[in-house]
């Protein structure tokens, strides 16, 4: 195993680099990395407008909620992979293809979390800031986002975890990132599947607790700083 | 060719292949539900029990399963998983659709360790004095577990447990990585087959829409029957 280790180390952190495209687990945490920060936006878009008082934003926000959460994430990376060269006549990279999918995934996501986060505060406080003469979107940007953010934090870190699992299906449209890797490093060396799988297992697995024990620490301390405030 | 024609969704072979397909999305969700839920029960009891050992290993199980993807789950179960089992398991493994049989196998793991930290909460929503009293009458502790505890844990676990039915059968499609023949590996063969895939990825998304919404609308219509009560 340790043999193992020693001979595929860089291939499994970086795949083919720099002598080919970037893959491996560098790939895997930059991509669930830029999808998150590029899903940012958007999500925070979606869920002002899912908790928006007009309902001509409302409803059609939550009806694409309700349609993207009931499908799975796999399907629509193939209607992407396979229909958006067909509709912009450029040919789409693995990479991009996938980035596209988990961003789309994310902000839906993610709007969800800021949604949540706005109908948990205080209602007083929103009403404060309208009644001390600021418009909606300053009382949005000033007041409720600041407070809903950071609260929102632990399950922002979780859905980083969400997102690092769901990268892993780039495999099936044959992105290079690290199950992909240890897929080609199990043929390469064709006997020792198990280690192979294993060590991907362990890899995933310190990456992902890291970051939702994070997650619990950034809940834990919020928590004492509310109870510290009241 | 025609942009999209309906009528081989209607009959036909690719009709047939992707129904089958549709038929086993459905089988595997089903019996790694029956599989998972009651897993997922004997996980939450240990995570809650008064024992240091047991709780232990309840949350190593949760965190050393969940926080791996359903897909590198599967990749060891099939790959992997078959080179630590004797030669007469492995052979019986082989000649009853292994796909299938590993699919479950993670499928169920994957989604029993959820199921766990939903029945958890819902065991943590259930006051204690109720397992005293059950003790304090009489019943021995895994009859009060059974009979007191958990009916009440499960009506509190019961709407975040659908939701999690509806991320099983999303994940289902994930199978289709280790060529267990469900809806997304049927919709693959349709495409390479016929180039036919807007017609094969409409029906597809049709199928997981309906499931995933039925089951949404009944966890809506079961909390609306079933209000969370408040001691």
């Amino acid at each position: 195993m340790l043999e193992l280790i020693d001979t595929y180390w860089l291939y499994f952190l970086v795949g083919q680099y720099p002598a080919g495209p970037l893959g491996g687990l560098v790939l895997t945490v930059l991509l669930s990395g830029a999808a998150l920060v590029l899903a940012m936006p958007l999500g925070l878009m979606l869920g002002i407008a899912r908790v928006s008082p007009y309902r001509l934003l409302r409803w059609p926000t939550g009806v694409v909620v309700q349609l993207v959460r009931a499908l799975p994430l796999l399907l629509v990376l193939f209607w992407v992979y396979f229909f958006l060269p067909a509709l912009t006549g450029v040919k789409t990279s693995q990479a991009s293809t996938m980035l596209i999918v988990l961003v789309l995934f994310d902000s839906v996501y993610l709007a969800e979390i800021v949604a949540a986060g706005i109908r948990a505060l205080p209602k007083g406080q929103f009403e404060s800031a309208r009644s001390l003469g600021l418009s909606y979107p300053q009382a949005l940007r000033l007041v409720v986002l600041p407070q809903t953010l950071r609260s929102g934090l632990p399950s922002i870190v979780n859905q980083l975890v969400s997102t690092i699992k769901a990268t892993s299906l780039g495999y099936i449209i044959g992105l290079s990132e690290v199950s992909f890797i240890a897929t080609q490093i199990n043929t390469l060396v064709f006997t020792h599947a198990v280690e192979v799988y294993l060590v991907l297992a362990l890899t995933y697995f310190i990456l992902c607790f890291g970051l939702s024990r994070l997650a619990f620490l950034l809940e834990r301390r919020l928590q004492r700083r509310a109870m510290a405030a009241s | 060719m025609q942009f999209f024609d309906p009528t081989i969704l209607q009959s036909g072979q690719y009709h047939d292949w992707l129904v089958q397909g549709l038929i086993l999305s459905l089988q595997l969700t089903g019996i790694s539900f029956a599989l998972a839920l009651p897993f997922g029960a004997l996980v939450a009891v240990m995570r809650t029990s008064t024992s240091a050992p047991l709780r232990a290993l309840g949350a190593t199980i949760v965190e050393g399963i969940r926080n791996v993807p359903l897909l590198a789950h599967l990749l060891f179960w099939y790959f992997a998983f078959p080179e630590l089992l004797p030669e007469a398991a492995r052979e019986l493994l082989y000649a009853n659709n292994a796909e299938a049989v590993c699919a479950v196998i993670a499928l169920t793991l994957y989604s029993g360790v959820h199921m766990a930290e939903d029945i958890r909460s819902g065991i943590r929503a259930v006051p204690a004095t109720q397992l005293e009293a059950a003790r304090s009458l009489g019943l021995g502790r895994a009859a009060s577990v059974r009979l007191v505890l958990l009916p009440q844990a499960l009506r509190a676990a019961t709407p975040p447990l659908l939701s999690q039915t509806v991320n099983l059968w999303k994940d289902s499609s994930v199978a289709t990585v280790i060529g267990a023949a469900e809806m997304m590996y049927q919709v693959a063969r349709v495409e390479t087959d016929s180039f036919r895939s807007v017609e094969a990825f409409t029906f597809a998304t049709l199928a997981y829409l309906t499931v995933s919404l039925l089951i949404a609308l009944a966890a809506h219509l079961y909390g609306r029957r079933y209000p969370v009560r408040t001691a």
